[in-house]
């Protein structure tokens, strides 16, 4: 099995990328390759144009910007996960790098390439979402910012524009957060069969401020305002979050895949609210 | 001649063998190539590939180093493993471009001067394998993991050979040979095999 004919380019600056996706509507960005070239081989997408982004220098960098961490385009799965920064600050996002594929994916694969693949059941962009990341999409144009809720648009589509380059997310800092997932091959292994992230802010023994996300359920990555409404302004005690996980999936489409029916997925959907609540409140104290 | 025969025949002076062998370059043969460079197994290596040439075809077509294998073709069971800048990789899932200026290591270029390493020894010691085809990647994965971590238990060896797949052992005896390659690498002596202790 191996893809369609194309052509390869491996620019060593992002002006050099960049310019070449604005003069060649049919071309694609590549970081990490390990979901571009598995749709490549099966034939299901076939661009005219490969920009490798791989060999641009300066986006390989996780950096502490005060209030919020930087993490670049080339930063690996495996880099996002054993990162003491993302660890003590997103920690959230550490654990689902942790629990992307397996050893070799993550070897390659990348957070932002994760995020701009925008997999219905991929685990790092239900961290963003919860903890409100904002991503930096540079074009010959310019630079933009898009925030992570409006980031995520449906089954593999992401608010990029071809001629974009997302050269990093942005995570505000927060002491507490937490992911958990069903993988589909049980554990934490493989794809999430359904996911949640939370992120939460404790003052004065109250929740005062939350963000929480599901992956797997549905068509996209996806935000659980029901839940946030129900646990911000409660002690963040068991009651409380059993009242989130009652409202877990309000508002969002839950799809029946090979892996699950509607129901289970929104049973799960409730259950992996609840655990990441747990852990992101027990953070907390 | 009945097709069978005819096939045999062309099977016995190697025709059939070689076609297939040169099958994705002849394929590719009138597309625009690039020039790739590289180190595998110490030695460096160029050539003319396809851009859509993957790492594993290069490695055995071009340069017939069928030690890599081709399991799945889709990413998943590593049979393709190979070390590429001291990480183990699927190269079923990498262009050869992506490998340009890289180091690999695959398993024919683990032995050192006929001597197996450990983790190969173990393998060899512990009956880590059955049919054999999962192994080169596997004993690659296993050489980048203890590399990462030197002594791991029994669930981060389990964990960490979470990317090859065995459809033989139920890798009972893979974890004991990488178990036994660990204490060679630590310098330990190895456990006893299990059938040793029960007999
Ligand atoms: C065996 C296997 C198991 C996996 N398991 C999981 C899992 O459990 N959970 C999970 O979430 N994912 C999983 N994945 C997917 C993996 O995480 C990918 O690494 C990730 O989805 C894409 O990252 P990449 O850097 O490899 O991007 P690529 O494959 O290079 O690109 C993917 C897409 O994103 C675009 N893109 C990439 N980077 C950029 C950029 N910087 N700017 C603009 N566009 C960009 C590309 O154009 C392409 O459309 C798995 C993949 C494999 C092969
Ligand atoms: S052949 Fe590469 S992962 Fe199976
Ligand atoms: S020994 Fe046969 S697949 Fe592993």
């Amino acid at each position: 099995m191996f893809p369609r004919e194309f052509e390869y380019v491996a620019p060593s600056s992002l002006d050099e990328a960049l310019g070449t996706l604005a003069s060649n509507p049919g071309a694609k960005v590549m970081s990490g390759g390990m979901s571009l070239i598995p749709l490549m081989k099966l034939r299901l997408f076939s661009p005219e144009l490969v920009v490798d982004i791989a060999r641009i220098d300066g986006l390989d960098a996780i950096e502490d910007r005060g209030d919020h961490i930087a993490i670049g385009a080339l930063v690996r799965h495996e880099e996002t996960a054993a990162s003491p920064l993302v660890q003590e600050h997103a920690a959230a996002l550490a654990s689902a790098a942790a629990w992307t594929g397996d050893r070799q994916v993550r070897a390659r694969g990348t957070t932002c390439g994760a995020m701009a693949h925008a997999d219905i059941a991929a685990d790092q962009p239900a961290a963003a979402l919860a903890l409100g990341a904002t991503m930096v999409a540079a074009s010959s144009g310019g630079t933009r910012e898009i925030a992570a809720a409006d980031f995520f648009v449906d089954t593999l589509t992401s608010a990029l524009e071809t001629n974009e380059i997302l050269t990093e997310v942005r995570i505000p800092k927060s002491s507490a957060s937490a992911y958990d997932k069903l993988g589909r091959r049980g554990g934490h292994t493989d794809y999430a069969v359904a996911g949640a992230a939370a992120s939460v802010a404790m003052s004065g023994g109250t929740v005062s401020s939350a963000g929480i996300a599901l992956t797997g359920v549905g068509t996209k990555p996806t935000l659980a305002a029901g839940s946030v409404e129900a646990i911000v302004g409660t002690d963040g005690g068991a009651d409380a979050i059993a009242g989130a996980v009652a409202r877990a999936t309000e508002g969002v489409t839950v799809l029946e895949d090979l892996y699950g029916s509607a129901e289970y997925k929104a049973h799960l959907a409730g259950v992996y609210v609840g655990r990441a609540l747990e852990q992101a409140i027990a953070a907390s104290h | 001649m009945v097709l069978g025969t005819n096939l045999r025949f062309f099977r016995h002076i190697g025709v059939v063998e070689a076609r297939f062998q040169l099958g994705l370059n002849f394929l590719m043969k009138g597309e625009p190539h690039m020039q790739v460079s590289m180190t595998v197994n110490g030695q460096a290596v160029s050539g003319d590939v396809a851009p859509r040439t993957l790492l594993v075809h290069y490695l055995r077509e071009d340069l017939r180093l069928t030690g890599t294998h081709v399991g799945c073709e889709t990413s998943y069971c590593g049979a393709c493993t190979v070390i590429v800048d001291g990480k183990a990789v699927k190269s079923c899932t990498m262009l050869t471009a992506q490998a340009e200026g890289a180091e690999i290591t695959t398993i024919e270029g683990l032995a050192e001067n006929g001597d197996l390493h450990p983790v190969q020894e173990g393998f060899w010691e512990r009956h880590g394998l059955q049919c054999g085809f999962c192994t080169p990647g596997m004993i690659l994965s296993a050489v980048t993991l203890l590399e990462e971590n030197a002594d791991p238990s029994e669930d981060e060896i389990r964990l960490g050979i979470e990317g090859n797949l065995c459809r033989c052992t139920g890798y009972h005896n893979i974890v004991k040979a990488i178990e036994y390659a660990g204490a060679k690498l630590r310098g330990e002596e190895p456990a006893p095999a299990e059938w040793e202790v029960k007999a």
